[in-house]
């Protein structure tokens, strides 16, 4: 699919979304199990993506040492874990993934 | 100043803290859709086609991935499903504005106009005025977003293409969930997810992201049950 298409579908989904219930006040109520599993959205959804690209790193599963991106995506997590801050976690997975590609080229 | 342009100004005030911490963003999803492979002026449009940070952030990772259309569109409205919850938030403020605000406001409903526009609606109330708050939040978040995606772009055009920027977005998805893990469903959704994702890597489509992330929806939903919710998403 062209990706001009996939962005105004996606697009039109999204509005749709942000309009439907100021659209249909009164007439419809989001359901309880619905409200519930929204909150798992993002870990799901975020998880899905991140744990392939780091153990599967070039399309190939890889969980030796020599993984960088495995290693830099663990460093990541443990200074996302502990600083909680947005910036200094993309950073500090960056620099590791630089450092240990000189060790290992 | 008329009472509209006082309540607008409100919100632009009451959003900037929030146009800072989302500038540095605008410019990481820039630069990094251009890495991904997307054209300058897709990458640009994409940020007032969708207007939603965390899918396009997605969408980019999937474009990179080389994922069929119809599972990134999928992504997407599984991502941006929690807008459907502010709508439902917001109706009650909103059921007397003519179609016209309605759909104008609805355009700028995204996670940061939501936030600070409900706290002043249920603090202050409502008055003949009160939408133009959530004009003031949403239009300059979206003024906010568009300039900071043009600046990412211009700079990431510059970053040389060898280097492993592709590496920021699953860096940018850590961010986003690693904070969020506190709980016991938290963490039993994003590994059951991310477990599914790597059992399920080499189906077709990359309809592996959509079956694992419906799995992690499902185990968290499972082990909340009974007990209540927790957070924010």
């Amino acid at each position: 699919m062209n990706i001009w298409l996939i962005m105004l579908i996606g697009g039109l989904l999204t509005y749709g979304m942000r309009f439907s219930l100021i659209f249909l006040f009164g007439r419809f109520e989001v359901p309880d199990t619905m409200r519930k599993a929204l909150h798992y959205v993002p870990p799901a959804v975020l998880s899905a993506i991140i744990f392939p690209e780091l153990i599967y790193p070039s399309g190939n599963l890889n969980l030796s040492f020599g993984n960088t991106r495995l290693l830099a995506g663990i460093i990541a997590m443990l200074v996302a874990w502990y600083t909680k801050n947005t910036l200094l976690t993309i950073l500090a997975g960056m620099a590791a993934l630089l450092i240990l590609q000189l060790f290992y080229t | 100043m008329s009472e509209s342009g006082k309540a607008f100004w409100n919100g632009v005030r009451a959003e900037i803290p929030l146009l800072i911490g989302v500038f540095p963003f605008g410019m990481i999803y820039g630069a990094l859709a251009l890495n991904a492979g997307l054209s300058t002026p897709a990458a640009q449009l994409m940020s007032s086609i969708v207007f939603a940070g965390s899918a396009q952030f997605v969408t980019t990772q999937l474009v990179h991935d080389a994922a069929p259309g119809f599972v990134i569109v999928l992504t997407i409205a599984v991502v941006n499903l929690r807008h459907m919850l502010y709508s439902a938030s917001l109706a009650p403020y909103l059921k007397n504005l003519s179609l016209k605000w309605k759909a104008l406001l609805s355009y700028l409903l995204t996670d940061e106009a939501y936030a600070p526009t409900i706290l002043n609606y249920e603090k202050e109330g409502i008055t003949p005025v009160s939408h133009w708050f959530l004009f003031g939040a949403g239009f300059s978040l979206w003024f906010n977003w568009q300039v900071s995606t043009a600046l990412g772009i211009f700079l990431g055009a510059a970053i040389p293409s060898e280097w492993p920027l592709d590496f920021a977005l699953p860096l940018t998805f850590i961010a986003m969930v690693v904070p969020i893990l506190r709980n016991r469903p938290m963490i039993a959704a994003a590994t059951s997810a991310g477990l599914i994702a790597l059992l399920a890597f080499s189906l077709p489509y990359k309809l592996g992201i959509i079956l694992a992330a419906l799995t992690g929806i499902t185990v968290g939903t499972i082990l909340e049950s009974g007990k209540s919710p927790k957070g924010m998403l």
